[in-house]
């Protein structure tokens, strides 16, 4: 029998999803066994127009992994689309926008002035912005358009599955692998979250909770927090009841907050969520107090959150009900 | 003549206290701005943020929240849930480029429909200014044409 056809492809990501897959241990030599790679730029060479040669649906399974946040990205994942029988948004930045996502909370002209003048590594004076085309003694020089928004993969093509996570952890992934390979049956394709619970951090995180009220939030390395109780109660902004299970609860069992990696449960956005779990940590202050009392209380506490945007959508702001920011 | 912009603000009424004032309100025939949709809730604690949110994105020019004044809540205190996730609603709202005047909570009791009408005025007011929201048409657009 011939063996399937596997492509993986990087877009706006940081190339974890990649080092997460070669991750699984022993369980690649399975994926060696079962797959021929045919395209996946990290580990083997084919070029772009090897897979504009490949008949469409050539591909039987593509693992794409990174936001859409330039017109190569774009094309890419209209090309991998067209040739993959199944498509795979694989992690947090092809599911949600992830990390390139938060710059949707600014524009692209401030995206490209912090990362080309301001940084303090460029030299003011020779600031060049990229060009999408410059004329060069030998020709036209094309570079992809920086687009002004990030989307997710699925705001560009329709998507099998989604493989949350950042990355997806290695146990999912070599489950969900193993389940294709032996040719179990996956839940039906449309956008289904697979490699993941249904539940949230939550319910299986092993720290206490004892609704406890605070008065004030702490970032990190401000705090460090008793060991053994729920670290929201302790003023951290722990994403934990608004993120999807999946982990195990990976951070909160080493007493640091889950910062959300996972995405939001199903139908939810994740912003939205973990505000009104936030909300409701805050303490309100002394009963019998007046309204203006308790207003002022509860603003001070708000006030210590350092970047409520930033923070509840740290992985899912593309993906999120507004999406990004107006200007 | 150009007829004055009409925003369409989304209202979120407690059935116990400020649905009651908008029913009042309106069998009392106070006179005022015809902009608010009023949706019936239990409490202002049922008003998840993401229904302001969807508001928002779906075509709404402001949202308005309207409950029981503190103290006097159905549910003890529905309320106060809501005001905490309001304090918060505004500061995440303000970062994604939402004006304070669109999102606005207010208390109004079953007798003041007076109150409530007032209030529906002056947030009609406050949001003309700032002419139409349109997330889908202007934001959400922008972002599907790749610019
Ligand atoms: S909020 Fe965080 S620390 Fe608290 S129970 Fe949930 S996951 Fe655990
Ligand atoms: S605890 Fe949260 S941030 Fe950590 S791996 Fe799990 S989902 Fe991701
Ligand atoms: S019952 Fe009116 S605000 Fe709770």
């Amino acid at each position: 029998m011939s063996k399937l056809k596997f492509a993986m492809y990087w877009a706006a990501s940081c190339g974890g999803c990649e080092i997460s897959l070669l991750n699984i241990g022993e369980d690649i030599l399975a994926v060696d066994a079962a797959f021929d790679i045919v395209f996946w730029p990290c580990a083997a060479d084919f070029k772009y127009k090897d897979v504009q040669g490949y008949p469409d649906g050539y591909i039987d399974l593509c693992l794409f992994n990174g936001a859409i946040r330039n017109s190569e990205n774009e094309e890419m994942a209209h090309l991998l689309r067209r040739k993959s029988k199944t498509l795979v948004a694989f992690g947090s930045c092809a599911y949600e926008g992830c990390i390139p996502g938060l710059s949707n909370l600014t524009t692209k002209a401030a995206t490209l002035r912090a990362a080309y003048s301001d940084s303090y590594s460029g030299d003011e004076s020779r600031t060049v912005l990229p060009q999408p085309v410059t004329q060069v003694p030998e020709g036209e020089l094309h570079i992809p358009l920086f687009y002004e928004t990030v989307r997710a993969l699925d705001q560009v093509v329709p998507v099998d599955y989604i493989m949350p996570g950042c990355p997806p952890e290695s146990h999912q992934i070599a489950a969900v692998v193993k389940a294709i390979i032996s040719g179990a049956e996956l839940p039906k394709p449309g956008g289904t979250v697979i490699g993941a619970g249904q539940v949230a951090v939550c319910e299986e995180c092993p720290l206490a909770k004892n609704v406890k009220q605070i008065t004030r939030f702490y970032r990190p390395y401000e705090l460090v927090p008793e060991p053994g109780l729920c670290l929201l109660e302790q003023g951290l902004l722990c994403m934990g009841p608004a993120t999807r299970s999946g982990c195990g609860a990976l951070c909160p069992r080493v007493n640091m907050r889950c910062e959300g990696c996972y995405g939001p449960l199903d139908g939810q956005d994740q912003g939205a969520r973990i505000l009104s779990a936030v909300a409701s940590v805050v303490n309100v202050g002394k009963a019998g107090e007046g309204e203006a009392e308790m207003e002022a209380a509860i603003e001070a506490a708000m006030e210590t959150l350092a970047d409520p945007a930033g923070t509840f959508y740290r992985f899912s702001m593309a993906h999120s009900l507004l999406q990004r920011t107006r200007f | 003549m150009d007829e004055p912009f009409q925003p369409v603000i989304v209202g979120f009424l407690c059935n116990w206290c400020s649905y009651r004032a908008a029913d009042l309100a309106g069998t009392a025939r106070i006179h005022y701005a015809p902009t608010m949709r009023p949706i019936r809730v239990m409490c202002t604690a049922r008003i998840e943020p993401e229904f302001v949110l969807k508001a928002l994105r779906e075509g709404a020019d402001g949202v308005m929240i309207a409950g029981c004044h503190p103290g006097e809540c159905h549910y003890v205190e529905g309320n106060i849930k809501a005001l905490r996730r309001f304090k918060l609603l505004k500061l995440l709202l303000r970062q994604l480029g939402v004006e304070d005047e669109r999102v606005q909570l207010v208390w109004a009791a079953a007798s003041e429909g007076k109150q409530l009408a007032e209030a529906v005025d002056r947030m009609t007011e406050q949001i003309r200014p700032l002419g139409p929201l349109r997330w889908k048409q202007t934001v959400l657009a922008a972002a599907e044409v790749g610019g």
